[in-house]
C-alpha cells in the first residue's frame, strides 16, 4: 500500500501557517467592508479552485482543455438539485456529491484525450462546454421548472447553522479551498502527480515505462472536473447567489484558461496568483477610469482595454516566460535570497530550486 | 410524400449553403496551418475585427463600398505584418501549444481593439443581397433558398478555386508548400520565410474579411461572430486541418447535419441542438478518423 499523503517539509508548514493566520485572523479583523468579501475574496477563492482544476488537467497532465465553466455549471446545478431533492445530504455532502457528478462528466468528455491531443482535444472539450449548458437550459427538471431563467440559490446551512453573512460565506469558501488545495498539492507531489507530469512531458515514453495512459488521463480529467464542480457550486451559492446557465458560458472558460496560463502552468500557487490578477485587474482599471479620468472614458472602452491588455500579457508571457507569474515570483524570491546570503555568487543559480 | 421529400431537400440545401459560411471561416485557419503548422485560434477574432473595421469605414466615415473593402483588406495586411513581427517570429522555436496560446491572446487583443475603436453595439451590414428566398427558384423548383446563401456559396467556390490554383501552380504556392513541409529546409534553400508568413497571414485576413461580410449580412456585425467562428473548429476536424477541399466538405457536412438534426430531432429536445451537435460530431470523427477526411495522417515521433 502506497502512502496517500506525502510528508510536508518545514517550509510547507510555515507557508501554511502564514496563509492560515493571514486568512483566518488578519483578514477578518481588518477588513470590515462587505464589498471585499462579496466581490473580491469569495469569487477569488472560487475561481482559484476552478483554476486548480484547470491546472491539473492542463498544467500537470498537459491536456489542452477548454471546458472548465461547463463542469462548474454541472457542479452548481447538481448542488441546487441535491439540496432541493435530497435535503438529508446536508451542505457538505451535497458539495461532495455535486463534485462527483461533475467528475462523471469530466470522465465522459475526457475520453477523447486518449486518442487526440492539442487543438483536437480542445475542440472535443468545447463539446462538453456547449452540451452541459444546453442540457441544463433545455431540460426544465434541472432548474426545477422555473420559468424565469434565474433561480435563487438556497441558503447555506451546515449542521443546522445558517451561513448567510458575507463573512460566514467567506469562511465556507476558505475551508473548502484550503482542504482541496492541500489535497491537490499532495496529489501533485505524490505518485499521482508524477504520472501526470510524465504523461505531460512525453506520453509515449511514459507509457513505455509502465504508466497507464488510460488511467492517468481519465483520472486527471475526473479530478479536474471534481475541482471545477465544487468551485462552480461555491461560485453559484456564495458569490452569484443565483443559478443561471448563462453565467457559465464559454467566456468564463476562457477566463479560467487565462488564470491558469498567466498564473503559471503546472503550479498550484499560480492558480491563486492568476485568479487574483484576472479578478483584480479590471477592478483596478475601473478605479483608474473613475478616479483619474473621472468617468470620462466609457465603461465599454475600459472593458475593451482590459481585454487587449489580457491578450497582450498572454502573448508577452508566452514569448518571455511561458511558466507565468508563479515563475516570476519564484525568480524574485531567488534573487532576493541570493542578495541576502553573502555566500551567493553573482550569476550562479542555486540548483535546489531548479524545477 | 412528395412534399416531405421537398421539405427535406430544402432543409438539406439550406444546410449545405449555410455550411459554406463555416467553410469560409475554416479556410482562413487552413491557410495558416498549411503554411506554418500554426493553429491560429484568433481567426474568429480576425473575422470580427475585419468586418467591424469594414463597417466602421463605411458607416462612420461614409467611405464607398469598394474603397472600404480595400482599406479593411489593407488593415488586415497590417495586422498580418504585426503578427508575424511581434508574435510569430519570437515564438519561432516554441512548441505548438505555446503558439496556440499566444494566438488565443492575439484573438483577445483583436477583439478588444475592434470594440474599443468601433463600439460594441450591433451594426447592420447591407450588402445589397437580400436574405430572402430567390423568387425564380421558389417558383420553378419549389425550394426556398436565400439569395445570401447562394452568394456565399459562389464566393466560397471562387475563393477555393483561386487558392487551389495559387497553391498548385504558382511559385508562391510552391514556396508555401515547401515552408509547410519543413520550414528550416525551405529557408536554407532561400525561400524568404518572412514574406511567406506575411503573405499567408494577409490572405487569411482577407478571407476573414469576406467571411465576416457574409456572416455580418446575415446575423449583424456583433461579438457573437467570434462564437460562430468557433464552429469552424469542428469543420476543420472533419475536413482535416491542412486541406482546402477538406474545409469545404467539412463545412458542408457540418452545415447539412446540424440543420437536419435541428429540424428532425431538435423538437424532441426543445431545440437549439445546433449549438453543440457539430462538436459532438467532431468527437466521433476524432475517435475514428483523427486526421479528418482529407488531412495528412498524424505521425508522432518519440
Amino acid at each position: 500500500m502506497k502512502p496517500i499523503f506525502m510528508t510536508y517539509t518545514k517550509k510547507d508548514l510555515i507557508n501554511l501557517a502564514v496563509c492560515m493566520v493571514l486568512s483566518v485572523l488578519i483578514i477578518p479583523t481588518f477588513i470590515k467592508t462587505e464589498y471585499w468579501y462579496t466581490s473580491i475574496l469569495i469569487p477569488w477563492l472560487c475561481l482559484a479552485l476552478a483554476t486548480i482544476g484547470q491546472q491539473i488537467v492542463m498544467g500537470y497532465t498537459g491536456q489542452l482543455a477548454l471546458g472548465a465553466a461547463g463542469f462548474m455549471a454541472a457542479g452548481a446545478f447538481a448542488m441546487f438539485n441535491l439540496i432541493l431533492r435530497v435535503p438529508d445530504l446536508g451542505f457538505v455532502g451535497s458539495l461532495i456529491v455535486s463534485g462527483l457528478i461533475a467528475a462523471a462528466f469530466g470522465i465522459l468528455f475526457g475520453l477523447p484525450s486518449l486518442k487526440v491531443r492539442g487543438i483536437y482535444l480542445m475542440v472535443a472539450t468545447l463539446a462538453s462546454q456547449f452540451f452541459i449548458i444546453w442540457m441544463i437550459d433545455k431540460f426544465g427538471w434541472f432548474k426545477n421548472y422555473d420559468s424565469s431563467g434565474i433561480i435563487t440559490a438556497q441558503d447555506i446551512v451546515i449542521l443546522g447553522k445558517p451561513f448567510t453573512t458575507p463573512l460566514a460565506m467567506y469562511f465556507v469558501c476558505l475551508a473548502v479551498t484550503t482542504i482541496l488545495t492541500l489535497l491537490a498539492m499532495n496529489m501533485a507531489r505524490g505518485s499521482t502527480g508524477r504520472n501526470w507530469m510524465a504523461v505531460r512531458d512525453m506520453d509515449i515514453a511514459a507509457e513505455s515505462m509502465g504508466v497507464s495512459l488510460l488511467r492517468t488521463k481519465v483520472q486527471a480529467f475526473a479530478i479536474s472536473a471534481f475541482y471545477c464542480g465544487v468551485a462552480g457550486a461555491l461560485f453559484a451559492f456564495c458569490y452569484l447567489k443565483s443559478l443561471e446557465p448563462v453565467a457559465f458560458d464559454i467566456k468564463l472558460s476562457f477566463k479560467i484558461l487565462f488564470m491558469c496560463i498567466l498564473g503559471g502552468l503546472g503550479t498550484i500557487n499560480g492558480a491563486f496568483i492568476g485568479a487574483a490578477f484576472i479578478l483584480l485587474f479590471p477592478v483596478l482599471l475601473n478605479a483608474i477610469g473613475n478616479n483619474v479620468f473621472h468617468g470620462a472614458i466609457d465603461a465599454t472602452i475600459i472593458s475593451s482595454i482590459e481585454q487587449v491588455i489580457f491578450g497582450l500579457l498572454m502573448i508577452i508571457f508566452m514569448i518571455y516566460e511561458p511558466l507565468g507569474m508563479a515563475k516570476l515570483w519564484e525568480n524574485l524570491k531567488q534573487s532576493m535570497r541570493s542578495k541576502l546570503s553573502s555566500s551567493g555568487i553573482k550569476g550562479v543559480k542555486s540548483p535546489i530550486l531548479k524545477k | 410524400m412528395a412534399n416531405e421529400l421537398l421539405f427535406f431537400m430544402e432543409v438539406l440545401v439550406g444546410g449545405l449553403l449555410a455550411g459554406t459560411m463555416y467553410s469560409l471561416v475554416a479556410l482562413g485557419f487552413v491557410l495558416i496551418f498549411k503554411a506554418s503548422a500554426t493553429f491560429n485560434f484568433s481567426q474568429g477574432a480576425m473575422v470580427f475585427f475585419s468586418v467591424l473595421a469594414f463597417c466602421g469605414f463605411m458607416q462612420d466615415f461614409n467611405i464607398p463600398f469598394v474603397l472600404a473593402f480595400i482599406l479593411a483588406a489593407l488593415l488586415m495586411v497590417v495586422v498580418g505584418l504585426c503578427t508575424e513581427r511581434l508574435v510569430l517570429r519570437p515564438l519561432m522555436n516554441a512548441s505548438e501549444d505555446t503558439v496556440l496560446m499566444a494566438t488565443i491572446g492575439l484573438g483577445y487583443v483583436l477583439e478588444g481593439l475592434a470594440q474599443a475603436a468601433w463600439g460594441v453595439e450591433v451594426r447592420r451590414l447591407d450588402l445589397g443581397i437580400g436574405d430572402f428566398p430567390v423568387p425564380w427558384i421558389a417558383d420553378n423548383l419549389k425550394l426556398f433558398i436565400s439569395a445570401l446563401d447562394i452568394t456565399a456559396g459562389l464566393v466560397a467556390a471562387i475563393m477555393i478555386i483561386g487558392l487551389f490554383l495559387l497553391f498548385k501552380y504558382t511559385k508562391i504556392g510552391l514556396g508555401l508548400r515547401a515552408v509547410a513541409d519543413d520550414a528550416g529546409a525551405a529557408s536554407s534553400i532561400g525561400i524568404p520565410l518572412k514574406h511567406i508568413m506575411l503573405l499567408v497571414w494577409s490572405a487569411a485576413g482577407v478571407v476573414a474579411l469576406v467571411a465576416g461580410m457574409m456572416w455580418g449580412a446575415r446575423a449583424g456585425v456583433q461579438f457573437a461572430l467570434v462564437d460562430l467562428a468557433l464552429k469552424a473548429l469542428p469543420v476543420l476536424i472533419i475536413g482535416g486541418f491542412s486541406s482546402i477541399p477538406g474545409a469545404i466538405i467539412g463545412g458542408l457536412i457540418i452545415g447539412a447535419v446540424e440543420k437536419i438534426l435541428e429540424v428532425y430531432i431538435g423538437p424532441f429536445f426543445g431545440g437549439a441542438i445546433e449549438g453543440w451537435a457539430p462538436y459532438v460530431l467532431a468527437i466521433f470523427f476524432l475517435l475514428y478518423r483523427p486526421e479528418g477526411l482529407f488531412g495528412e495522417k498524424i505521425i508522432r515521433r518519440v
